[in-house]
């Protein structure tokens, strides 16, 4: 009876010990990234690193502003959203309501496969593939912002699509029944009831989709040029973010390097803040 | 002057017959009852009338439903059909929009584009369902906000904005509470001056009080029909007396 | 009449979006593919790379075995976590929201921070070097909050009614837990962790820098070593084994694939169980 209780007690302690250290985790990278990174924002100057204009590390005295990045961050991901979103949800809308049942026994498992395929996968297919057409079409590299969104755009289509249906199978179907019983067709029914009904789980599915397409690392870097400067156009290149930490984590020393880990700590308040908002949007739809 | 004429008809899903050769006569301006036990048809055979049962996969029809004197199934016009007949199910299924907006969808699905009109549309259809004063101050508000039994009602009044000629109602009061229920079979005995009205009820007692003719269903069969007092004090099949008696159901 | 050309419009639009999802994923594995499989040769599998057979063998070898190493390290650190949230922590414990709002926030972080974080901490302070070790506790840390919000749904899935029996005959906690609720759940717990692999297999940013590069099979795990997806984005940023890149990709897919259809297979279990 002792032992047993012994060993319960062992066993408990065991999974108490685990849940802190998962939490400690996070509190050690979050720690490890401000700690070092809000003094090199300091240190840098927080307007010069927010706000600078010019990314350049080897020069001397070296310049580490980063809204190029931020722009191209941000260019990038809202070409994804516009056009991976319109896509994504009037393909869920096919796959929920306008797809014949034998047809989505093949198209759902192909969502599923197009969710798994790695990033440097979808890179290499942009390179090869989306960046040669846009050459072809628009001049210049083809590593562009427009290949990047593309591309970006492509990625983020199983995440919105899985959400979105999910969230319009979840609508009960006596709202479908309600409005098609008053004398709408399909489509009214669909567009005008169902969608809205739905609408807080496509607003999750938006929202992750930004969240990965922001994060995307090896895959942009592939197709968008990399050029550590103000963005000049949709068809010339860019550099965001996530590229900027990768390609140059390898070699970085010292204030460059804090300059990186700086850059992550602004990524990750990016991605928070999305996150807060969608939570916050979410509290305030509700009825 | 009936409303509906069915002749022979039968129902299907995929391979089970679920309705067996139907032939009855629904009168206009009458509130007319379908009961019966579950699984027995009479929701079938309602959702039938306003071809709802399309929408079900594997459904097949025979025999000829006729409103107005036109066979229902011959007509392409189905959302047109749909607009003469309204429907109010068993569970209260408001959009997620305003109550206005409820309200309004079906004229706008019709083509009223008008504010104005549509302000009266709207107005009208809440008064004839009651529940116009409950809600005249908050049309702009969602009509999630109301409580079940006015839900109902506004389900209601959204098929009423259309101006249908018959009002079919599957259970309508099966979900609501006692006040909300006596309150919505005031309304049906008041709106059936205007409308053919067609009823599935489980409630026996329900029947009795608000309708004037009552059919009596069985496994997919039309046992019993005629006025609603005779069927009840005097039946004529001894299967439909076994239910209402209580033997079984 | 108007609504008669919104409805034709948009049911147009839809069939459009369909076709040109499908028409995508479709394109793209047929081009990996063409383009791939001429490259799958036997000398592609060779046990020690070269620059002649450039072979994914060491690559694949190290995918495993990040996958099985950083499995080993966050499934019981997830599992047992998601055992004291939902087995023992009492309503209101507030150690339940803050493991909630940690999970929350790792999953939104992109990997090239987790990479940062993986180099910085266990590369550089720990001193370990690009080692396997060091891309083991990155991908773990990465995987974490995957595991244990999956585990805790699966064993909050299990009814009440399973535990209150076997309390009811006088099992203790524990013996109810790792008798009764963990088979119950583990359906579920094991459709996380197949996801969870499937993140491994892809992932690329949070290893460059971490387990580092080399393309030969690791000999211990302070050896560095690269994975598949590593070996691809190596492959295509030189320029100069384009077939074979191709050729890793049609791997990739085909494990990818695989992956996919044991979870399928996994979740028709679960739905019948």
């Amino acid at each position: 009876m002792r032992e047993r209780s012994l060993q319960e007690n062992l066993m408990k302690a065991v999974f108490l010990i685990s849940t802190l250290i998962s939490i400690l985790t996070v509190a050690l990278i979050c720690l490890f990234l401000f700690a070092n990174g809000i003094p090199a924002m300091g240190k840098i100057g927080f307007y010069q690193f927010l706000l600078g204009r010019e990314w350049s590390p080897s020069d001397l005295p070296p310049a580490f502003g980063i809204l190029p990045m931020m722009l191209g961050s941000l260019y990038v991901t809202a070409g994804a959203i516009l056009i991976g979103v319109p896509v994504g949800i009037l393909t869920a809308v096919f796959l929920a309501k306008v797809c014949p049942k034998p047809l989505y026994r093949v198209l759902k498992p192909a969502v599923d496969l197009l969710a798994g395929i790695p990033s440097v996968v979808y890179g290499f297919f942009g390179l090869v593939t989306i960046v040669p057409m846009v050459r072809m079409l628009f001049g210049g590299n083809g590593s562009s912002i427009l290949a990047a969104s593309l591309l970006l755009g492509l990625m983020i289509l199983p995440t919105v699509i899985g959400i979105t249906e999910s969230a319009i199978r979840a609508v009960p179907g006596e709202l479908y029944d309600g409005a098609v019983a008053l004398g709408a067709s399909h489509e009214r029914a669909v567009f005008r009831v169902l969608l809205p009904a739905a609408k807080s789980g496509i607003l999750a599915a938006v929202v992750l989709g930004i969240g990965r397409a922001i994060g995307e690392t090896m895959a942009v870097i592939m197709v968008a040029g990399n050029q550590a400067r103000m963005p000049e156009g949709i068809f010339k290149g860019v550099r965001t973010l996530t590229a900027n930490i990768v390609l140059e984590m390898g070699y970085a020393a010292e204030l460059h390097r804090e300059a990186l880990i700086a850059t992550g700590v602004v990524l990750f308040v990016f991605i928070l803040l999305i996150n807060l908002l969608f939570s916050a949007l979410r509290k305030g739809g509700r009825p | 002057m009936e409303k509906f004429r069915l002749r022979d008809v039968s129902l299907w899903y995929n391979d089970f017959k679920a309705l067996k050769d139907i032939t009855m006569d629904i009168v206009s301006g009458e509130v007319t009852a379908f009961i019966g036990p579950s699984g027995c048809g009479k929701s079938t055979l309602l959702k039938s009338f306003n071809r709802m049962n399309d929408l079900v996969e594997g459904c097949k029809i025979t025999g000829s439903i006729q409103l107005d004197g036109q066979d229902i199934y011959k007509d392409p016009n189905i959302n047109g059909l749909r607009k003469r007949v309204g429907m109010v199910f068993q569970k209260p299924n408001p959009f997620p929009m305003s109550i206005y907006d409820n309200v309004a969808f079906g004229p706008r699905t019709h083509g009223v584009k008008s504010r104005l009109v549509l302000d009266e549309l709207v107005e009208k259809a809440l008064r004839d369902a009651a529940v116009w004063e409950e809600t005249k101050d908050r049309l702009k508000k969602s009509a999630l906000s109301l409580s079940g039994g006015q839900q109902q009602r506004l389900c209601i009044a959204r098929a009423l904005a259309v101006e249908p000629q018959a009002l079919l109602m599957d259970e309508p009061t099966s979900a609501l509470d006692p006040i909300s229920t006596s309150k919505i079979e005031e309304l049906v005995t008041q709106l059936k001056e205007r409308y053919t009205i067609v009823i599935v009820t489980h409630n026996m007692q329900q029947a009795t009080r608000i309708s004037d003719k009552t059919a009596f269903f069985l496994l997919g069969e039309l046992v019993e029909y005629g006025k609603t007092e005779q069927v009840f004090s005097l039946p004529r099949d001894k299967r439909c007396e076994d239910y209402i008696t209580g033997r079984f159901g | 009449m108007r609504q008669k050309i919104t409805d034709t419009l948009l049911r147009v639009a839809t069939w459009l979006a369909a076709a040109l999802t499908f028409g995508a994923l479709f394109f793209l594995i047929a081009y990996i593919l063409t383009r791939g499989i001429p490259y799958i040769k036997p000398s592609l599998f060779a046990l020690h790379y070269n620059s002649q057979n450039v072979s994914l063998l060491p690559a694949l070898v190290t995918t495993v075995l990040m996958v099985l190493l950083s499995l080993a390290v966050a499934v019981p650190l997830g599992l047992f976590t998601a055992i004291y949230l939902v087995e023992y922590a009492k309503r209101g414990n507030p150690l339940v929201r803050m493991v909630r709002m940690t999970a929350e926030t790792l999953s939104g972080i992109p990997s090239i921070v987790y990479g940062l974080f993986g180099m910085l901490f266990f590369v550089t302070w720990l001193g370990w070097g690009f080692s396997i070790l060091a891309g083991t506790f990155t991908l773990a840390i990465m995987i974490l909050p995957l595991i244990l919000r999956t585990a805790e749904e699966s064993l909050k899935a299990v009814p009440d009614t399973y535990r209150e029996g076997a309390f009811g005959l006088g099992a203790g906690r524990l013996r109810t837990v790792f008798r009764i609720v963990l088979p119950a759940a583990a359906p579920g717990i094991l459709a996380g962790v197949i996801l969870a692999v499937g993140r491994i297999v892809g992932e690329t940013a949070a290893l460059t820098y971490t387990a580092g590069t080399v393309a030969q099979i690791p000999e211990s795990l302070m050896a560095s070593g690269r994975t598949l997806s590593v070996h691809m984005y190596a492959l295509s940023s030189e320029g100069l084994y384009t077939g074979q890149a191709y050729a890793t990709a049609v791997v990739l897919l085909v494990l990818v694939a695989g992956i996919n259809t044991l979870s399928a297979a996994l979740a028709k279990k679960i739905g019948k169980g």
